[in-house]
């Protein structure tokens, strides 16, 4: 991913900056410009919030045949996580077993590299999950 | 709305072998495909009013965009001038490109179009290919942290698994039914049966999915010839009316659906174009869906309507779905052993089922079928469409 294009969501990967629709109080993230429940009346009402990356597994993979970028880290652990402040998000879980993971298991963020671009070129850093 | 302003039928149909072309071109294929399908229905091609082209990725797999008017050139068609038109979404684009066509004759704009689905996946080698296919979902927020399409496709499996009881055989039992339907066929990609051990022993992928579990990576292509029903009344012994056409999206990134062992986009879909042919899915007769991974084609059946949630895996280990059963589906030998050259995929669901209706489906013909649905998904359900074919 272009160093520009990745730059632009730096805060929402490196932090989980998403939003809250001040209508109806909807979580999201990543943040979306406009609310789907409350459409054109949130426009202008989307308000920055910073989740606490607290969150339970819903279902999970054990990669092993990963994408270019991971294909040197597999096999890897991918979960889709709701977290308790709203929303989910998908990510990897790291620092444990394959045979650790289940369904409902509580996690939390941290901050790692998620890989580089190039040889030289920089290192893109965001958001994966551990157990609780 | 929900009806068409007029009827529209297949005249002719065409497909390549579908699987490792490394002799012929994007453009040989494409030609082969439209001039079997040109020929099947016997029209002169200056008769033809427009070309429509379903293709995922011609731009990454080839570097080449614009192939509409490619294609026009290399068929001949750039004589006349005619409109020819790329479609494109994911590995549902052949069946939106069909779609765009249906209401292009519909409108009563053209009366003979074309309409051709093609893929030349392997002139790059098979995990950029799979890379490629990574763009088919949210690459940004899901891609960029480590997702695959077959991982994907994985977590709905654990899903459904999970919350109905689904087993790891029965998802294997998809793929072996499609490859003895696949052994029948010989346009397919893989004619080879294999066993449910076979399935089982392969090398995991995404877990709970291994190799078998996946479509392969394949070049093909597969056409039709669009008419409306009163001119192909005259043009064509045997038309075959498409009575519906649905379609439906949803979210691009799997973390946001509400409900992981469905696709709201097939559901949508299914309803439009059953209410359009005015029938239910106990009146279809064959069906192909969307197996680009096993979980796929239970998920499918269900969400159709051929059998209630949470019981397409057990529909699939007590035969209903094989040939002679309930519902056959996939006969063509489906995605996993037909071979999914993407954006090819959707026509040739639909080649498939214009043989089984004509009673032409040789070794693999389904007796008596007069209504088929074809069920077709650009990635993780992003995009679904349904059409429902009917003997005239
Ligand atoms: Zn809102």
């Amino acid at each position: 991913m272009s160093g520009a294009r990745y730059w632009r969501h730096q805060d929402q990967r490196y932090n989980m900056a998403g939003n809250e629709c001040g209508v109806c109080g909807s979580r999201f993230f990543p943040g979306k410009t406009m609310c789907p429940n409350c459409h054109r009346r949130s426009v202008g009402k989307m308000k920055k919030f910073y989740f606490n990356g607290n969150g339970k597994i819903i279902t999970y993979t054990i990669i092993h045949e990963g994408s270019l970028q991971y294909r040197n880290q597999v096999p890897y652990l991918l979960a889709i996580i709701e977290l308790e402040e709203g929303d989910k998000v998908l990510g990897q879980i790291v620092d444990c077993e394959a045979s650790d993971l289940a369904m409902g298991k509580k996690v939390e963020m941290v901050f790692r590299k998620l890989g580089e671009q190039g040889k030289s070129g920089t290192i893109q850093y965001g958001y994966k999950f551990i157990l609780k | 709305m929900g009806r068409l302003a007029r009827d529209v039928a297949i005249i002719g149909v065409g497909q390549t072998k579908f699987g490792e072309h490394w002799d012929l071109s994007f453009r040989e294929l494409g030609i082969q495909a439209g001039a079997n399908a040109i020929l099947d229905a016997g029209i002169d091609s200056g008769k033809i009013e427009g070309l429509y082209i379903g293709n995922m990725s011609a731009g990454l797999f080839m570097d080449q965009e614009h192939i509409a008017s490619m294609i026009a050139e290399e068929v001949g068609l750039t004589k006349t001038n005619i409109p020819a038109t790329r479609v494109e979404a994911a590995d549902a684009s052949g069946a939106l490109a069909l779609r765009q066509a249906v209401f292009d004759v519909a409108s009563g704009s053209s009366d003979i179009v074309v309409v051709g689905g093609a893929e030349k996946m392997l002139d790059v080698v098979s995990d950029v290919a799979s890379e490629y296919m990574n763009a088919t979902g949210d690459n940004t927020w899901e891609g960029l942290f480590g997702a695959t399409i077959p991982g994907l496709y994985a977590m709905m499996a654990r899903m459904h698994m999970n919350r109905f009881g689904t087993t790891r055989e029965q998802l294997a039992l998809v793929s072996v039914k499609n490859h003895k339907n696949g052994s029948m066929n010989p346009l397919a990609h893989f004619q080879n049966q294999i066993t449910v051990q076979n399935v089982l022993r392969a090398p995991p992928v995404a877990e709970p999915l291994g190799q078998l579990d996946c479509a392969p990576v394949s070049d093909g292509a597969a056409a039709l010839v669009l008419c409306d029903l009163r001119t192909a009344r005259d043009l064509c012994p045997d038309p075959i009316r498409i009575s519906g056409t649905g379609q439906g999206s949803d979210t691009l990134s799997l973390s946001n659906r509400s409900d992981l062992t469905t696709l709201g986009a097939s559901r949508q879909a299914a309803k439009a174009a059953y209410e359009m042919a005015g029938i239910g899915p106990g009146d279809i007769d064959v069906a192909e869906v969307h197996d680009s991974f096993t979980i796929g084609e239970i998920i499918a059946i269900e969400d159709l309507g051929f059998f209630p949630k949470g019981k397409g895996g057990l529909a699939v280990e007590d035969g209903s779905t094989a040939m002679g059963g309930q519902i056959p589906i996939n006969t063509s030998g489906g995605l996993k052993a037909r071979g999914h050259p993407l954006g090819a995929t959707g026509i040739a669901q639909i080649n498939e089922l214009v043989l089984q209706l004509r009673g032409k489906a040789g070794e693999r013909q389904i007796k008596g079928a007069t209504r088929g649905l074809a069920h077709s998904v650009g990635g993780t359900g992003g995009t679904a469409l349904v059409h429902i074919l009917e003997v005239v």
